[in-house]
Parts: structure tokens; C-alpha cells; sequence
């Protein structure tokens, strides 16, 4: 049933038009195969070690500072119960906080910005993380005011902010799905939220007292003060499912990317494909700003940073995660060493990624995304 | 492409003589096609037989390219079937199908970026798995496409940045590398000029007569259809007014009645097939 003439192709040469083949690097094991282009193995490498640096800085730097050899004694168990105290109960759980909730923004961003072939369909746009904000607005703004109120209260904010966020990838999901999701209409859909569920936002801040409009505040910034094992925990364990299935996703997304004639022409279940892809975006995401609120920016410049690293015609996936890891990771640690007074990650993120980006745009050759 | 040597390969039709009888290899029996409520083609009947290489003529919105979908399994046929090889293409996983039947879409659209090499090698997905994503036989079957479509020099630029004719030419090289015996196209000329019309269809002609494959075209232009495909398949308002060979469908009265034309048919002078001399357009009530 194949096509005879291909088989011939083994034979024939292997490199015609002498094409420079050192780019790319091919790994044969057994049955199994698969190709890289070096850059795009070169990136995630130095983000990791760059995660882990930042990491151990985060971990040593702060009011009290403690020496690397000494943070790593503390964490191999032989620390003073200060030590202990600071590193493991303190600084670890913010530590990892931030890696894992930039992790999660990076990969979420790289998928629906491939997915809709639009850089700017990024979880903030497309209003998942204002609806996590409407969530936890409303549990500290209405807790134990109304019933409603009090129940989302007693939930809890972060919970709370799962719950909008969740609804809001729900009803984008419902929304725009037609026999499979288009992505231009989801941007649209996405962008409708947005609106729908800032003004709720703003609508509950207006009617909330000083204080709880403050917390409010700082909470919509994004912040990973005082995270504790109780959020890094939950989000751990669902970063374990969700990484690999989003990292599953990139094969056929590299052909989704071509719209959707050629890509069932591929023979991709195009239906599935997509509202797979969609799925786990937004769990990514509703998993990331339950934990650290919605840091602003990451979901939407990683991917573009990462991409303009890599060269290809995509946001790779895996070195999106871990940029945004390293920029989340080293805003706190800026926010909690370098600055005079600590300000919510968030603020530093946009600070930080921002400038990068217009400077990759600027000296690029890519004029799209 | 428009030297006295490739012009002594612009007369396809001797070498390779249609089989009428061969076995068919896509049908399409009694489909009704329609987008949501509007229906464009009812009751169709037809039969691609293996070796084939039919072009599809008609005049705009006629359908043409509706039934190019329904064949490729794009569009679902509301009433009626598709048959590939004899099997239903709805009920046949599509990555089955898409083992045996490549399609080019009107006008696609590249990622920005995007290289030819790597173009080319989605070409391979539909043989790929989680475990076997980049194997030898992959390897080489994109290398020899890209070889096969002269696209060796361009390896390394991003699709977005070639001419008009050279993207044509990587795409064909990703269907080449699909490695299916059936290609659909989708007026492939669209938006190139005479010379790279003449480049892209003399490379789908070769892809028929030297790697056998069985071509469907959707055309507009008829001297070309006439002159590069074996039979000719002419459509109006979503019925097959005519089909058989160039001689047979390219009529002066066919004309008329499918394009509202007066037309003088004359033999094409460098190739021996029908030409059509357009003289007026018929006012049709």
C-alpha cells in the first residue's frame, strides 16, 4: 500500500546540495528515534542550570543571609535548627513556588501561543487569570460578608482562584468550540472574558474595605510572599500529570501550526488534538495563579524570549518552562535582595521581561512572531 | 523550466496512457456536500482509478473544490460516501488514510520561520510515533524529496521568505514525502505567474509519470488541465456535466454550456491537446 517508489529512496545519496546536516541532531536507540536541533537542546540546558543557581541564591539571600556551603549542609540535613528553619521552612517553599508557578506559566503560554498562532494569546489575555483574580477578589473582599461570600472565604483564596480560573477556562472552552476550536476565535472569546471578569475585579474592589482592597491588591499583582509547603505542595503534584502531557502536546502541535486542513491531512484527530492542547493549558495555568496569584507577563513573553533563543518556527516548549521558572525565580530573588522594599513579584516579572523582549524584537531578524 | 529539453517532457500523454480499467482507487458515490444549511453538490458520482491523473475544471463556486475536500476526507458528505480503495475514508482512522492519500490545500500557510527542511519533514508525521519520531527511513525519504523537488539550496531558508513558485515547490516536497500513492491538490497554480504554473504542474506531472502516483487537480486554467492531466472532470452547480479525456470534455458546446462561453477549440500547437480560443461570453438568462 506504500508508495514503492519511496523505498528507493534509501538508496540515494543523503546529502544533496551539500546542506549544512550539523544543526540537528539525531538519536537512534533501538526502535526508537527522534531529532533535535542543537539550540533548542543548548537553551533548556543553561535556563536549568540557570533555575538552579538562581534557586540556591534565593534560598542563601535574604534579611538573613546564609552561605551557599551552608545552605546546602541545611539542605543535606546538617544545618543549625535556625538554618533549618530559614532554608527549609521559609525560603525552599517560596523557592519552589516560584520555579514551579513559572514553569507552568512558560509551558501554558507556549502552548496557546502555538495553538492559536497569535503571540498575543497568552492565559492573560484570554482572561483564565482575571478569572482566578475574580475568585480570590471575591474571597477576600466578600469573606463572610454575603453567603456566597462566606463560603468562598471559606474555601480559602487560593482554592477560590482555582475556582475562577477553572470557569473561566471552562466557559472559553465551551465557548469556542465548534466541532474543534478555532484558534482566532478564541482569542476573540478569551479577550470577551477578559473584560467580563475585570470588571467584575473592579467592581468588587470598589465596594471592598481599605484593608481587604490592599490584600486584594497585592494578591492580583501576584506575589509569592509567605507561600508555605501548603501551596507548593498541591502544586507539585499537579505539575507532575500536567509537565509530561504538556510536553506530549509539542509533536502534534508542530503540525497543528499549519491550520487545520493540513493537519488532517497529516492525519491528525484534529477535535481531540485541539481540545487536548486547550485542556491542558488551562489547567496549567489554573494550577499557577492558584499558588502565586496571576504574575503578570511570563505566560506571554517567555515564549517569545524562548523562541527568538531557539530559532524554529514555534515556541519550544520545554525551554519555555524553564525560562519561566529562571524569570520568575530571579524577579523574587531581585525583589528580596537588590530593592529597598519588597514589592510582589509580579511587578518585577513585567519589569524584567518586557525591556528583554523589546530588545530581542528590535535587534531581530523575525518580523512575526 | 521553459527550455526546448523540459518542453520535449510537456507531452505526457503518450508515455503514460490512462487506464481506464485500472483498479479505482477513490470514489465518490451519491454525495450530497453542503456547508451548514447551503448545499453545493448533490447526488455526485465518481471514480479515480489507480495511475490516474484527472483534473477537475469548472467555473467559480461550482464546486470543484468541495468535492476536493469530500475526497480528501476534509469535508464529511451529509448523504452518500467516499470510498478509498474500496473502504469507507469516514470509518478508515485518518492517519491510516493519511498513510495513502496527501493533500495540498489552496493557498497553506506556513508557521513563520519555518524552514524548508523542516517543512518538508512534517511531511513524515503520519509514520511517526512517540517513540519513532526522527527514524533513517524518515531521514531519508525527506532528503530525497527535497533532492527530487530541486529544493537542496533552499534547505535552510524559512518558507516565509521564498518566492511564490519555490513554496509551491516545498510544498509538493512535503507531500512527496508523505510517501502516498494518492495526491490531491487544490488549484496549486493559484497566484504564480505562466512560467511557475509551468514549473509546479511539470513537478506534479512527474510525480505521475515517474512515481506513479494517482493525481486529483482542482484547475482553473483549461489549456493546462488539457495539457497535463490524462481526464478531465468538468463540473457546474455541483453536478459532473462531463467527463473522459481532454478531447472528449474540452468541446466547443461543453464550453458553452459549463462556462457560458463561445469558444473556439483548436490543437494546441506545441502539445497536441485541446486549447480553448476564448470569443465571447454568453449571456445566460
Amino acid at each position: 500500500m506504500t508508495a514503492t517508489a519511496d523505498t528507493v529512496a534509501r538508496t540515494t545519496p543523503p546529502d544533496p546540495g551539500g546542506r549544512p546536516r550539523g544543526r540537528a541532531v539525531t538519536v537512534r536507540v533501538g526502535p526508537a528515534s527522534a531529532r533535535f536541533r542543537w539550540r533548542a537542546v543548548v537553551v533548556p540546558l543553561v535556563a536549568a542550570v540557570a533555575v538552579a543557581l538562581l534557586g540556591a541564591a534565593s534560598l542563601g539571600r535574604g534579611d538573613y543571609p546564609i552561605a551557599l556551603g551552608d545552605v546546602l549542609r541545611t539542605l543535606a540535613g546538617a544545618g543549625t535548627e535556625g538554618q533549618a528553619f530559614v532554608v527549609l521552612e521559609l525560603r525552599a517553599p517560596r523557592t519552589v513556588v516560584g520555579a514551579l508557578v513559572g514553569l507552568a506559566l512558560g509551558l501554558a503560554g507556549a502552548l496557546f501561543q502555538t495553538f492559536a498562532r497569535n503571540p498575543l494569546a497568552s492565559p492573560d489575555v484570554l482572561g483564565i487569570t482575571q478569572g482566578a483574580s475574580v475568585g480570590a477578589v471575591a474571597a477576600i473582599v466578600l469573606g463572610g460578608g454575603t453567603s456566597t461570600g462566606a463560603l468562598l472565604g471559606g474555601l480559602g483564596v487560593p482554592l477560590a482562584a482555582l475556582l475562577g480560573a477553572l470557569l473561566v477556562g471552562a466557559l472559553l472552552f465551551v465557548l469556542a468550540w465548534r466541532s474543534g476550536i478555532d484558534g482566532y476565535r478564541l482569542v476573540l472569546i478569551g479577550i470577551a472574558l477578559w473584560s467580563v471578569a475585570q470588571a467584575l475585579t473592579d467592581w468588587l474592589l470598589t465596594r471592598a474595605e481599605i484593608y481587604d482592597a490592599a490584600s486584594a491588591y497585592v494578591w492580583i499583582t501576584g506575589s509569592l510572599n509567605a507561600r508555605t509547603w501548603d501551596q507548593a505542595t498541591p502544586l507539585a503534584l499537579s505539575l507532575l500529570v500536567l509537565v509530561p502531557l504538556a510536553l506530549a502536546a509539542g509533536r502534534v502541535l508542530g503540525v497543528l501550526q499549519f491550520g487545520d486542513d493540513t493537519a488532517r491531512g497529516l492525519g491528525v484527530r484534529l477535535a481531540r488534538a485541539q481540545g487536548a492542547v486547550v485542556v491542558v493549558a488551562v489547567l496549567l495555568v489554573a494550577t499557577a495563579v492558584a499558588a502565586a496569584g496571576p504574575i503578570a507577563f511570563v505566560a506571554l513573553v517567555v515564549p517569545q524570549i524562548a523562541v527568538r533563543l531557539t530559532g524554529g518556527s514555534r515556541p519550544p516548549l520545554l525551554a519555555s518552562g524553564l525560562l519561566g521558572a529562571a524569570l520568575v525565580v530571579g524577579a523574587d530573588l531581585l525583589t528580596r535582595t537588590v530593592l529597598p522594599q519588597a514589592l510582589p513579584v509580579g511587578i518585577l516579572t513585567a519589569a524584567l521581561g518586557a525591556p528583554y523582549l523589546l530588545w530581542l524584537l528590535v535587534r531581530g531578524r523575525r518580523t512575526t512572531a | 523550466m521553459t527550455t526546448a529539453a523540459t518542453r520535449a517532457r510537456t507531452h505526457p500523454h503518450p508515455a503514460s496512457a490512462p487506464r481506464p480499467d485500472g483498479p479505482v482507487r477513490l470514489a465518490a458515490e451519491g454525495v450530497r456536500l453542503a456547508y451548514d444549511d447551503r448545499v453545493v453538490v448533490d447526488g455526485l458520482d465518481l471514480r479515480l482509478t489507480d495511475g490516474s491523473f484527472t483534473a477537475i475544471v469548472g467555473p467559480n463556486g461550482c464546486g470543484k473544490s468541495t468535492l476536493l475536500r469530500a475526497l480528501g476526507r476534509l469535508l464529511r458528505p451529509q448523504a452518500g460516501q467516499v470510498l478509498l480503495d474500496g473502504r469507507s475514508i469516514a470509518r478508515t482512522p485518518t492517519r491510516e488514510v493519511a498513510r495513502v492519500l496527501g493533500l495540498l490545500p489552496q493557498t497553506p500557510v506556513a508557521p513563520a520561520g519555518l524552514t524548508v527542511a523542516d517543512l518538508v519533514a512534517r511531511g513524515r508525521h503520519p509514520h511517526q510515533s512517540w517513540l519513532r519520531q526522527w527514524s533513517a527511513e524518515d531521514e531519508a525519504v525527506v532528503t530525497e524529496a527535497m533532492a527530487w523537488t530541486d529544493l537542496g539550496d533552499l534547505a535552510d531558508r524559512p518558507v516565509d521568505e521564498l518566492s511564490g513558485g519555490q513554496r509551491q515547490r516545498a510544498w509538493i516536497s512535503m507531500a512527496l514525502a508523505q510517501g502516498t500513492d494518492l495526491l490531491l491538490l487544490d488549484e496549486p497554480t493559484t497566484y504564480l505567474d505562466l512560467s511557475h504554473q509551468i514549473d509546479v504542474l511539470e513537478l506534479v506531472s512527474r510525480l505521475h509519470a515517474e512515481r506513479g502516483r494517482t493525481v486529483v487537480v482542482v484547475l482553473h486554467d483549461l489549456n493546462l488541465a488539457a495539457r497535463y492531466a490524462q481526464r478531465l472532470v468538468a463540473m457546474r452547480d455541483g453536478v459532473l456535466v462531463a467527463s473522459g479525456t481532454p478531447h472528449e470534455v474540452l468541446t466547443e458546446q461543453l464550453l458553452a454550456d459549463v462556462f457560458d462561453l463561445e469558444a473556439r477549440v483548436v490543437p494546441d500547437p506545441v502539445a497536441g491537446t485541446p486549447m480553448v480560443v476564448p470569443v465571447r461570453r454568453l449571456r445566460q438568462a
